[in-house]
Formats: C-alpha cells, sequence, structure tokens
C-alpha cells in the first residue's frame, strides 16, 4: 500500500516576475513502511519536493495525500495536527541553541501540550534511542555535527510520527559519522515501521539504506524503481552519472566509513 | 568654580567636592528614575512594535503588507525627527495625561515617544537574525505562530534583543539629560543650570563623570548578561 501519493505535483517560483518553474509534474508513490531515497543535483528541486509533503511550502497544482489524508485540503489547525505526524530532518540540524538537548527533544511534546511527566518518558527513550542519554544536559552549541544530528533525529522522532522525511540529513558529516546516522535511521525503521524519505544527493546513502528510489531531474522524476535497477541498469543521464561516479568511489567512502 | 577663571587642573579638583555631590544625590536620583520608568516602557511597547514588524513583514509569519507599510512609515516618521523637537510636540500629550507639561513623569512620555521606535527597529532587526531553518523546522513540528514567537524565536534572538536593549537604555540616559532643559530634573537641568547658565564648571564636570559612570554600568550589564547567556549556550 502506498503510504505517500504524489500526483502531477508542479510548482513554479516566481521572484522578480522571472519565472522558474521547479516541479514540473511529480508522480511519486512511496510504500508503508519502507525507506524510498530520492536523489538529484543540486538544484533539482528535493527540498522543494520534501516542503511540499507538509506543506512548508505550498505548491501550484496536484494532489499530495500522506496516509490517505490530503494534505493539501487540510484548514490550518488540522495541517498543524498533520505536521506532527510527519518528522523532518534537516542538512543544517536547525536544532534549537537557546535549549538543551533534553528542551529541543521535548519540544514537539511540549507544543502539543503532552503532561511534563509524559514528556520526560518520551524524552529519555527517544534520548536512548539515538544514543544521547548522555548529553541531555549539553547545549546543541557544544555537540559535534553527528550528535546534532541524532538530536534532530530524536526531535523529529518524539512525537511518534508515521513518516519522517530526510532532507539531506548526512550531507553535512564525514563518511564514518554518515554511516552511523544511516544505521540508526535503517534501525529506527526496523524497530517502528516508520516510513522514510531520504532525500539526498549522495549515492552511497541511497545504496546503503534503501531499496526502492527515484532520481529527480530538472523538476521531473527521471526514473524510478528499486535501486539495485537504477545502478545496474541507469536509463537517464544523471542515472547512468551517479551510477559511473559511484563505482568509482565506493571502494572508497563506503568500506572505509562502514567498515565493510 | 569656572574655566573662566580657574585652570582646568583646578576645575577637576573642584568637582570632587563633596558639597557638590550632596548636592547631586536627588538630580541623580531623577535621572535613574526617569531611566528605569523609562526603560520598561520603550522595553514593553517597542518589542511589542518590533514583533509586530517582523511577522507581518515580506518574509514574515504573516505577512501583511499595508500595516507592515504603515507602521514602518510612522517610525520613520518619529525617528526623524531630533530629539529636542519631539520633547516639544510631547508638551501638550504630557500635559493631557498629567495636567502639567513638565517634570519628570512628563518626559518620560517625551522619551517612550522618541525611543519606542529606534527600540522597536533594533527588536525587529535582532529578531529577523534568526536562521530561517529554525523557524522551518518549527513549523515542520506542527507550532503555530504564537509558539514560533515566544518559545523560539525570542529565546533564540534573546542575547542580540539584551544588547539591543542596552543600546536603547544608554540613548534614553542621554535623553534624560537632554530632557533636563525642559523641566524634568535630574543630571541634565543641574548641566544647564549651572554648567551653562552659570559656569559652574565644576559641577558640569560632576554631572560628566556622572553619566559616563551611569552609560557604562549600562553596557557592563548588558554585555555581562548576553554574553553569559552565549557562554551557557556554547556560541562563544
Ligand atoms: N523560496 C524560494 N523562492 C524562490 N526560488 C526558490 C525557493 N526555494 C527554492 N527555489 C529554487 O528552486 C530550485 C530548486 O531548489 P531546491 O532547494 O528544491 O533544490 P535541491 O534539489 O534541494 O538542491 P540542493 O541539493 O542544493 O539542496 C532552485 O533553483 C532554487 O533557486
Ligand atoms: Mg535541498
Amino acid at each position: 500500500m502506498s503510504y505517500i501519493e504524489i500526483k502531477n505535483l508542479k510548482k513554479t517560483f516566481r521572484t522578480r516576475g522571472k519565472e522558474n518553474d521547479v516541479l514540473k509534474g511529480i508522480d511519486l508513490e512511496v510504500r508503508e513502511g519502507e525507506i524510498f531515497g530520492i536523489i538529484g543535483f543540486s538544484g533539482a528541486g528535493k527540498s522543494t519536493l520534501a516542503r511540499c509533503i507538509n506543506r512548508l511550502e505550498v505548491c501550484d497544482s496536484g494532489t499530495v495525500k500522506v496516509g490517505g489524508v490530503d494534505i493539501l485540503a487540510l484548514n490550518k489547525s488540522e495541517l498543524l495536527k498533520e505536521r506532527r505526524k510527519i518528522g523532518m530532518v534537516f542538512q543544517n540540524f536547525n536544532l534549537f541553541d537557546s535549549r538543551t538537548v533534553y528542551k529541543n527533544i521535548a519540544y514537539p511534546l511540549e507544543i502539543a501540550h503532552f503532561p511534563k511527566s509524559k514528556i520526560k518518558e518520551r524524552v529519555l527513550e527517544t534520548a536512548e534511542l539515538v544514543g544521547l542519554s548522555d548529553k541531555l544536559d549539553a547545549y546543541p552549541g557544544g555537540l559535534s555535527g553527528g550528535q546534532k544530528q541524532r538530536v534532530g533525529i530524536a526531535r523529529a522522532l518524539v512525537n511518534k510520527p508515521e513518516l519522517l522525511i530526510s532532507d539531506e540529513a548526512t550531507s553535512a558529516l564525514d563518511p564514518q559519522t554518515t554511516i552511523q546516522i544511516l544505521d540508526l535511521l535503517k534501525e529506527i525503521n526496523q524497530k517502528s515501521g516508520i516510513t522514510i524519505l531520504m532525500i539526498t544527493h549522495e549515492l552511497d546513502a541511497i545504496r546503503y539504506s534503501c531499496n526502492r528510489m527515484a532520481v529527480l531531474e530538472g523538476g521531473k522524476i527521471i526514473e524510478k524503481g528499486t535501486v539495485a535497477d537504477i545502478f545496474n541498469n541507469p536509463q537517464s543521464r544523471t542515472g547512468e552519472l551517479f551510477a559511473k561516479v559511484f563505482t568509482e568511489f565506493q571502494s572508497i567512502s563506503l568500506t572505509e566509513g562502514a567498515g565493510i | 568654580m569656572s574655566l573662566l577663571d580657574s585652570s582646568v587642573w583646578e576645575v577637576i579638583k573642584a568637582s570632587f567636592n563633596p558639597d557638590i555631590w550632596r548636592e547631586l544625590v536627588k538630580p541623580v536620583g531623577e535621572t535613574v528614575y526617569m531611566t528605569v520608568i523609562s526603560s520598561i516602557i520603550v522595553l514593553l511597547f517597542g518589542i511589542i512594535v518590533g514583533i509586530f514588524l517582523t511577522i507581518t513583514g515580506p518574509d514574515g509569519l504573516l505577512p501583511l503588507k499595508i500595516p507592515y507599510h504603515a507602521s514602518g512609515w510612522m517610525i520613520n516618521v518619529l525617528r526623524s525627527l531630533p530629539q529636542m523637537v519631539t520633547i516639544i510636540l510631547m508638551i501638550p500629550v504630557a500635559r493631557l495625561i498629567f495636567g502639567k507639561s513638565y517634570g519628570t513623569n512628563a518626559c518620560i512620555i517625551a522619551i517612550a515617544a522618541s525611543c519606542i521606535p529606534m527600540y522597536a527597529r533594533i527588536v525587529e532587526s535582532s529578531l529577523l537574525e534568526i536562521g530561517k531553518g529554525k523557524i522551518e523546522a518549527a513549523k515542520s513540528i506542527g507550532s503555530n505562530n504564537f509558539q514560533i514567537i515566544t518559545k523560539v524565536i525570542i529565546p533564540e534572538t534573546f542575547p542580540s534583543l539584551i544588547r539591543g536593549f542596552t543600546v536603547a537604555v544608554i540613548s534614553i540616559i542621554s535623553m534624560t539629560a537632554l530632557a533636563g532643559m525642559f523641566g524634568a530634573g535630574g543630571i541634565g537641568d543641574i548641566a544647564v543650570r549651572f554648567g551653562y547658565q552659570r559656569f559652574q564648571h565644576d559641577r558640569l564636570f560632576a554631572c560628566v563623570y556622572i553619566l559616563v559612570i551611569l552609560v557604562q554600568i549600562t553596557q557592563g550589564t548588558g554585555n555581562l548578561i548576553s554574553n553569559r547567556i552565549l557562554k551557557t549556550r556554547n556560541l562563544i
């Protein structure tokens, strides 16, 4: 069953009279419980696509359904509730510097008016899951990139969402930390069955984590299918380029980073 | 003692005469009173107007073109007036509220009218310092606008808000001195009455010391608090 269903999604940015067609009719289905990869070069429209899913960006036309809910039909308060079921992690972590790790993770529950005791229970549990139990009193300013992203993931997961959108979550991290974070995402996916949409320009990440993927280029999905198919038998120029680059670098980064 | 018939050194020595300082206790109290009350008013309204500007601005949480530009225009008008002109303009307003157009409380109105617009702009620029990504993250979690303002934007930019407030308090101090000329009492009143009208430069010097000390204390406290916060957050 598809968990995310996107049909003919279009988005045009207008800046100073100039039109920029960023998404030109995206069709995409992501199955429940899978880790689905979207790959594309910088400027391909990956972040815009991600932001259309939780309506941080309002698309011009098309439909977006998440877990059967028509995202575009929601009113304001329904949208806020729905967003609580969609976690999001970012390349720059976007943590709150004014809050400790504990308070960062607690934030989503705080704004959803959970009782204090429940918040504590959930935060401790989530911190344990991402391996941050000993950092709860630290401020994000004093953490490493990998630790920051763990906080980001914990914050995205603490309200038990059904979908996690990861927009370049590992792009600012070194290969070793990248693998650790990817392992964490995989583990979470297996444990809770959460659907993960992994957006990246890193082949390693997709190859390492995903079963199915899509290639985004020039605002269109130009290829989709299983990861193995696309890497072995790329149909598009981008797919080909990625596959080629990948084979060249595969041995270096993956084996070194993962120790495999 | 005057510079007209004594050397600078003698005037400086005289400016430390305990009699002069004893007479300054009351004016200093008036200045501090005016500064504190005005600062509280400016802080309150400046923050409110600053937040209003930030959220209704073009990239704000709730862009409202006409209210944003209208209030921006009002602020620019008020800010383009020299402080002395604002004081004169506020005389009828003060009379309306307090029944008299002079005195400490009347001048507080003039100070507020002049400093609120300035502090509102400082607040606006502080609040705009927050990274777009943090607001994005807060939105993606399902925060409403009120939560984004109170739980994210203000706490995140707090050190910068404090630094801005320090600037505002310092300009309030300097304006209380000016207001002294218009019957507000305080240090400014002494400086004008004795230093300017009677050439008693020893008293004028004492006033200068006090103003310098007040400004230093304000700046020092502001820096201390904002640095302390930044250090706690591991940002410096
Ligand atoms: N808010 C916006 N206003 C105007 N144009 C935008 C906006 N956001 C994105 N764009 C444009 O949309 C295009 C796609 O941007 P997007 O951020 O989706 O790309 P991306 O695939 O995520 O790239 P990257 O890998 O660099 O993150 C770019 O040309 C960008 O300039
Ligand atoms: Mg992007």
